[in-house]
C-alpha cells in the first residue's frame, strides 16, 4: 500500500502541474507538497515496523517490493527529490524569467515524471520492468537536461539520450539472457529475490554473459569510463537542481541495478563479477581523478567527481566481504547527499556570478558568504575531508580492503582519491578566496535556494560525526543484501 | 519453418548492414521499416511453431509501433530531414564501415557461442547470433553516423536486434513487459525526434557529430 502511494503521489503531482498550466506557483506548490509527502512516506517505509519484521515489503500484487537495499535508494531519491524541489523554486523562476510561466509549468510536469521514474527503479520487483524504469529515467529527463534551450544544452541532451539508450539496448539483451538462464534452470520467478534464490542453479555461462552486458549497459548510465563521455556534459548543462538529481541519485539508481546482480554471481568460482566490477571501478576512479585536474567549469568538476565516486562504490561492492559492502552502502548514501548539496552550492554560485568558468569566479566568500561557505563545505565534503560523511565511508572501504589483503587495489584507489582531493580543493580554493573581480550589481540569493542549502547541508555535516542507530541498521542490512 | 525463419533472419541482418551503408536518410528509414517487418515475421513463425500467444502479440506490436507509428511520427516531426537529398556524412568511408560491420557480426557470434552450446533450439541458433549482430552493428552505426536521424535509427536497430534475440530466448516474458517495451521504443522515437527538431531550430543543423563545444580543452 505504502509502496504504490510512493509512485502515485508524483504521478498526481505531475497531472496537477499539467492542469495548473500557467499558474506556475500552484504547480510548484503541488510538487513541493508531493515530494515532502514522498520523503516522509519513504522514512516511514524505511524505519517502520513492517520492513523490520519481514525484511521486505510487497505491494501491488507482488509487482512492487522493497527490502533494505531498495529502501536505502528510495530514501536517498526522495530526500534529494525534496531538497531539489526546494532549490528549484527560486532557481527556475530566475532561469526562465524572460520566457514565461508556461515553461515553468512544463518544468514541474517533467520534474515530477522524472522523479516518478527514479522512485520506480528500486521499488519494482520484476527485472524486465526495472529495465524499462531505468530507460524511462533517461527519456523523461532529456528535456530537463536541455531545458536551458541553448546549443550547448541541446548538444548535452543529445549525447545523453543517444549514449544511454545505446547502453540500455546492451542492458536489455543482458536482461533477456538472464531470463533465459532462469527458465533453463527450471524455476523461480523473474524478480530480484527469485534470481538470488535460483542463482546457484543457473549455468554460470548465462550469468556471466548477462552480467557483462548489464554492467556495460547500465554502467554507461552510471558514468563508468570509457562510456562516461556524456556525463560531464549532461551534468553540467542541466539546470542545477536537475544536476543534483542526475548526479546525486540517477547514477545511483543505475548502479543499484548492477549491485542487485552481484549476490546472484558471487558463488561462481573466481568471482568474475567482482573482478569486472573492481577493474571497471578502478579505471573509472582513476580516469576521473586525472580528468578532474584540467576542468575549466566548476559544474564539470563535480560531474567528474561523480564518475570517481561511482568507481569507488563499484570497487567496494566488487571486493566483497561484509565490511567492504558496508563501506559501499555508506558511500552510496554519503555520495548522494553530498553531491546533491555540491550542485546546489554550484547553482547558487551560478546565480550570483552568472558564469560557469572557474577562472572568472574569485573571492566568492566576499561577494556572497552563503554561496562561498556552501561551496567550500561542499568541496571539502565531496573531496573526502574529515569529518564529513564521505571521509568516513572512504576510510571504511580502505580499511576493509586492507584487512582483506587487497593491497594493490586499495593502494591505487587511495592514490586516485588523493589526486581527486587535491584537484577539487585547488579549484574550489581559488574560487572561494582571492580578490573578487570588480563589483557586480549586488544580488541576493532567493530565500528558497538558501533554505534548500540549509536543509541539504544537515546530513552532509551530521552523518560525518554521528550516525543514528536506525540508519546504521538500515545500512548494515542493505550491505547484507549485496552479499549472499 | 526453420528455413523460413533463417531466411527472415538473413534478410534482417542485411537490413542492419544497410543502416550502416546507405547514403540517404529516406533509404535508411525504409530499411528500418523492412527490418521491423522481418522481425515481426520471425516472431510470427516462432509463435506458430511454439504455439505461444505472446509471440503473436509481439509481432502485432512490432508492426503497429515500429513499422507504422514510428515512421509516421518521424515523417510528421522531421519531414525536411527525411527528404533531404544530400548524402549522410560519416566518419569512415562506406566500404570500410561495411567491412568493420561484417567483422563485428562475426565477433557477436563468438560472444554468444558458449550459450548456444548449453541450451538451444534451432530457432535460438538463428535468432540469438543475428540479434546480437544487430545490437553490435547498430551501436557501430551510431558511432559512425554524424547526423541525428541516422543515429536514432541506429538506436532503434539495436532495440530490434535485442527483440530478435528476445523472441527466441525469452518467448514467454510477461505480456505487460512486452507492452511496456513497445511503449518505451515509441517514447525513444518521440523524444529524440522532438529533440532533433529543436536542435534544428536552435542550431540550424542536425549534424550532431559536428557539435563539439562541450569538451575539456
Amino acid at each position: 500500500m505504502e509502496l504504490s502511494m510512493v509512485l502515485l503521489i508524483p504521478a498526481v503531482a505531475a497531472t496537477l502541474a499539467g492542469i495548473f498550466g500557467n499558474r506556475a506557483h500552484a504547480a510548484a506548490a503541488a510538487t513541493l507538497i508531493g515530494t515532502l509527502a514522498v520523503f516522509l512516506l519513504s522514512v516511514h517505509i524505511t524505519f517502520g515496523p513492517a520492513l523490520g519484521i519481514h525484511g521486505s515489503i510487497r505491494g501491488l500484487a507482488g509487482w512492487l517490493s522493497c527490502d533494505y537495499l531498495s529502501a536505502l535508494v528510495l530514501l536517498l531519491v526522495s530526500f534529494v527529490g525534496f531538497t531539489a524541489t526546494l532549490f528549484s523554486l527560486g532557481y527556475i523562476g530566475r532561469a526562465v524569467k524572460a520566457k514565461g510561466l508556461a515553461r515553468t509549468a512544463r518544468y514541474w510536469v517533467r520534474y515530477n515524471l522524472f522523479l516518478l521514474s527514479m522512485l520506480a527503479v528500486p521499488l519494482i520487483s520484476q527485472v524486465a520492468m526495472v529495465w524499462i524504469a531505468v530507460e524511462l529515467t533517461t527519456l523523461l529527463s532529456v528535456f530537463l537536461v536541455g531545458f536551458e534551450d541553448n546549443p550547448e544544452a541541446l548538444e548535452a541532451a543529445w549525447k545523453y539520450v543517444v549514449l544511454t539508450c545505446m547502453g540500455a539496448a546492451f542492458a536489455l539483451i543482458g536482461v533477456l539472457i538472464l531470463y533465459w538462464g532462469l527458465r533453463t534452470s527450471g524455476a523461480g520467478e523473474f524478480t530480484w529475490a527469485g534470481l538470488t534464490l535460483a542463482g546457484l542453479r543457473i549455468q554460470p555461462a548465462f550469468l556471466k554473459t548477462a552480467f557483462f552486458f548489464i554492467l556495460i549497459g547500465f554502467g554507461t548510465k552510471a558514468g563508468l569510463v570509457p562510456l562516461h563521455t556524456w556525463l560531464p556534459d549532461a551534468h553540467s548543462q542541466a539546470p542545477s537542481p536537475v544536476c543534483a538529481l542526475l548526479s546525486g541519485v540517477e547514477t545511483t539508481t543505475a548502479l543499484y541495478v548492477i549491485l542487485r546482480l552481484l549476490p546472484v554471481l558471487t558463488w561462481i568460482p573466481g568471482h568474475p563479477a567482482g573482478t569486472w566490477s573492481v577493474s571497471f571501478g578502478l579505471i573509472s576512479a582513476g580516469a576521473a581523478a586525472f580528468l578532474l585536474l584540467q576542468v575549466k567549469d566548476y559544474k564539470r568538476l563535480f560531474a567528474f567527481s561523480t564518475i570517481e565516486h561511482m568507481g569507488i562504490i563499484l570497487v567496494a561492492a566488487g571486493l566483497g566481504g561484509g565490511a567492504a559492502h558496508l563501506g559501499a552502502t555508506y558511500q552510496i548514501m554519503a555520495h548522494a547527499v553530498t553531491k546533491s548539496f555540491c550542485f546546489f552550492a554550484a547553482g547558487a554560485t551560478l546565480l550570483i556570478t552568472g558564469t560557469r568558468k572557474i577562472d572568472t569566479v574569485r573571492g566568492l566568500i566576499r561577494t556572497s558568504p552563503v554561496a562561498g561557505i556552501s561551496l567550500m563545505l561542499g568541496g571539502l565534503a565531496i573531496a573526502g575531508a574529515s569529518p564529513f560523511a564521505v571521509f568516513i565511508s572512504e576510510f571504511s572501504i580502505i580499511k576493509a580492503g586492507l584487512a582483506a589483503g587487497h593491497y594493490v587495489i586499495i593502494g591505487l584507489l587511495t592514490l586516485f582519491i588523493a589526486i581527486a582531493f587535491c584537484g577539487i580543493m585547488y579549484q574550489i580554493n581559488k574560487m572561494v578566496f582571492g580578490r573578487p573581480p570588480a563589483a557586480r550589481a549586488a544580488y541576493r540569493l532567493p530565500a528558497t535556494c538558501a533554505a534548500a542549502l540549509a536543509v541539504a547541508v544537515i546530513p552532509v555535516v551530521l552523518l560525518g560525526v554521528f550516525i543514528p542507530a536506525p540508519l546504521h541498521h538500515v545500512l548494515k542490512l542493505a550491505a547484507f543484501a549485496l552479499g549472499r | 519453418m526453420n528455413q523460413l525463419n533463417a531466411l527472415a533472419g538473413g534478410l534482417f541482418i542485411l537490413t542492419v548492414f544497410g543502416i550502416v551503408g546507405l547514403r540517404q536518410v529516406i533509404g535508411c528509414l525504409r530499411l528500418f521499416v523492412m527490418q521491423s517487418v522481418l522481425l515481426a515475421v520471425s516472431a510470427l513463425i516462432l509463435g506458430i511453431e511454439t504455439g505461444s500467444i505472446h509471440l503473436f502479440a509481439v509481432a502485432g506490436l512490432t508492426i503497429g509501433t515500429k513499422a507504422l507509428l514510428i515512421p509516421w511520427l518521424l515523417y510528421r516531426l522531421l519531414s525536411h530531414e527525411i527528404h533531404a537529398r544530400r548524402e549522410i556524412r560519416q566518419v569512415l568511408s562506406i566500404p570500410t564501415s561495411l567491412l568493420i560491420a561484417a567483422g563485428l557480426t562475426i565477433f557477436a557470434y563468438f560472444t554468444v557461442r558458449p550459450l548456444l552450446d548449453i541450451n538451444s533450439s534451432a530457432f535460438i541458433r538463428v535468432n540469438l547470433p543475428i540479434g546480437m549482430g544487430g545490437i553490435v552493428v547498430g551501436a557501430f552505426a551510431i558511432t559512425m553516423r554524424r547526423e541525428a536521424l541516422p543515429q536514432l535509427l541506429g538506436i532503434l536497430t539495436m532495440e530490434n536486434g535485442a527483440f530478435m534475440a528476445g523472441i527466441s530466448i525469452a518467448p514467454n516474458l510477461p505480456l505487460i513487459a512486452e507492452l511496456a517495451a513497445a511503449f518505451d521504443v515509441l517514447i525513444i522515437a518521440l523524444v529524440t525526434g522532438l529533440l532533433t527538431r529543436r536542435i534544428h531550430r536552435r542550431v540550424g543543423t542536425t549534424r550532431v557529430g559536428d557539435m563539439a563545444s562541450l569538451k575539456e580543452e
